[in-house]
């Protein structure tokens, strides 16, 4: 049974965002799920899915059990995934799974953390390090912009890749948030400001990495069928698939091509499309180099291509093929595995018009692509407001 | 053998590593090798994951090869290991046919992708070593 055209998002959310003192991680949870669940014009009692994945600043063990429990529902249909940057696109397939299964027919994904203001800085990084291998590799003192910085020097070696070609997408994502009333960062920087701020980890600087926030994002996931007659216009999932290749980075066999090369053919072909026809995507950009892998390897741009393309303004709105048009993680919010949802939300509002100043013109076809670990958990989405 | 600092995350011997760990810790750098395919393998574990057999067995590697990648750490995980930045860490394949993680112990601006390097065991404690690498003489890539 394929699953084009299976579901539909029919509301979304998000919490506020940024540093955000008066909630704890499940409270901006909760914000987010109210807003979607008023988005849709649903009531609470008919929500019987539910799925969330996991928080570094509030530890517990059962999270989906939790935030069932914290929301007041009691679900058919409820887990929390764990699937890095990946969950949220995984949870999309997961929940079309169960709704065309006929488990259940309408899905909550919630996902938020209170990362900024739950946890220091310096905990926030050692937690982030539990991606790495705890005897193979973190007793070698990594960080995770470290294991991304292998990644940027590998793509710089290969395909000739600059430090300005990397920092132009901080640039052009910072641009979008600037056009975005609820991004995070919103003051405009140029190549230089990214190139002069401190290296994290050596080929990438501070503005090269993505940002800690406090925000979570909600959307709304029912039968496609039942979406026509929902409030707001309903934005088809036509094509989701998935890949997994390893989790750590040294069992990686290639640092510039990616599982998302087979997870995007995969989407395309459920969804009987051409990478040429997208009108925008939302590339999960935890550091600069990793939308330009995401770029190549899904097909929009040839190999070794996508740095130029973003110093060209190509990725820029009103260009060929804008990206990250939220802000993205680099410069609207990172709250852990809510960053790649923010990406669905944004193709969301954009494929229904909602966007104001920001908005992509007649956009009808987004692809959305995420990643967890590094580079190891992917999942691609084609989404479309028409069937 | 050089001494590292004490403040970092320590490998955790296990049923899958504990030859690996108690090797190093002598100087030597044992890999597994899967008994009925003959593919190398790296970390070591129960199953080849290129055919799955549960048959190996523990062979010295050269522990020689060339950088595939690296990274500087300015920015570290914890106080304890910020003291010693800028510090490499990097991904080595070695001729023995797989890919390790480790620290390359030479100075950063001397390395580059495909530079030579040999394997090196710094002490972490009384009972254990790490391995990690040094540059060759010259460092030239192959």
């Amino acid at each position: 049974m394929s699953l084009r055209n299976a579901v539909a998002i029919t509301g979304v959310g998000s919490s506020r965002i940024g540093v955000v003192h008066d909630r704890t991680g499940l409270g901006l949870a909760a914000e987010a799920a109210k807003n979607a669940v008023a988005d849709a014009g649903i009531s609470w009692d008919e929500i019987d899915g539910l799925l969330t994945a996991y928080s570094m600043s509030e530890r517990y063990f059962m999270l989906g059990s939790v935030m069932c429990e914290y929301l007041g529902i009691t679900p058919k249909f409820a887990a929390s995934m764990v699937v890095g940057g990946a969950s949220p696109g995984v949870m999309v397939n997961h929940a079309a799974m169960a709704i065309a299964s006929g488990e259940c027919s309408t899905v909550l994904i919630v996902i938020g953390e209170n990362r900024r203001t739950g946890l220091t800085t310096d905990e926030a990084v050692a937690a982030l390090t539990t991606v790495g291998h705890p005897n193979f590799e973190n007793p070698y003192g990594p960080t995770l912009p470290a294991l991304y910085g292998l990644v940027a020097r590998r793509h710089m070696y290969e395909f000739g890749t600059t430090p300005e070609q990397l920092a132009s997408v901080a640039v052009n994502t910072r641009y979008h948030a600037s056009l975005n009333p609820s991004a995070q960062m919103r003051e405009l920087i140029t190549v230089e400001d990214v190139l002069e701020s401190r290296y994290i980890a050596d080929p990438l600087h501070l503005l090269d990495c993505c940002l800690i926030s406090d925000a979570a994002g909600a959307i709304i996931v029912t039968r496609a069928e039942r979406a026509d007659d929902m409030a707001t216009p309903p934005v088809f999932v036509r094509g989701i698939a998935e890949h997994h290749t390893h989790e750590h980075v040294s069992m990686a066999t290639d640092l510039v091509r990616s599982g998302a090369e087979v997870s995007s053919r995969a989407a395309y072909a459920m969804a009987g499309v051409s990478p040429a026809e997208f009108d925008l995507a939302l590339l999960y950009d935890c550091f600069t180099v990793v939308p330009l892998i995401e770029m190549e390897d899904l097909g929009l741009v040839g190999r070794g291509e996508a740095g130029a393309f973003f110093q060209d303004g190509h990725a820029k709105l009103g260009g060929r093929l804008p990206v990250n048009t939220h802000g993205g993680m680099l410069s609207h919010a990172h709250a852990g595995a809510s960053g790649g949802l923010f990406d669905i939300i944004e193709a969301c509002s954009q494929l229904r018009g909602d966007c104001g100043e920001r908005q992509v013109r007649d956009a009808e076809l987004a692809v959305v692509h995420v990643e967890g670990g590094v580079l190891s958990s992917h999942c691609t989405l084609v989404l479309a407001n028409s069937r | 053998m050089e001494d590292l600092s004490q403040d970092r995350p320590r490998p955790r011997l296990d049923a899958d590593s504990d030859r690996y760990w108690s090797a190093a810790a002598s100087g030597i750098l044992l890999l597994q090798r899967c008994a009925a395919c003959e593919t190398p393998r790296f970390y070591p574990r129960l199953l080849c994951p290129a055919c799955h057999s549960d048959e190996h067995r523990w062979e010295a590697a050269t522990g020689r090869g060339s950088v595939y990648s690296f990274s500087v750490v300015h920015r570290a995980p914890s106080p304890a290991l910020q003291a010693e930045t800028p510090y490499v860490v990097a991904l080595v394949d070695l001729d023995d046919g797989v890919r390790m993680f480790a620290s390359i112990w030479s100075p950063p601006d001397a390395i580059r992708i495909g530079s030579r390097v040999s394997v090196a065991f710094r002490r972490l404690g009384d009972e254990l070593a790490l391995p990690g690498f040094e540059l060759d003489q010259t460092g030239a890539p192959s």
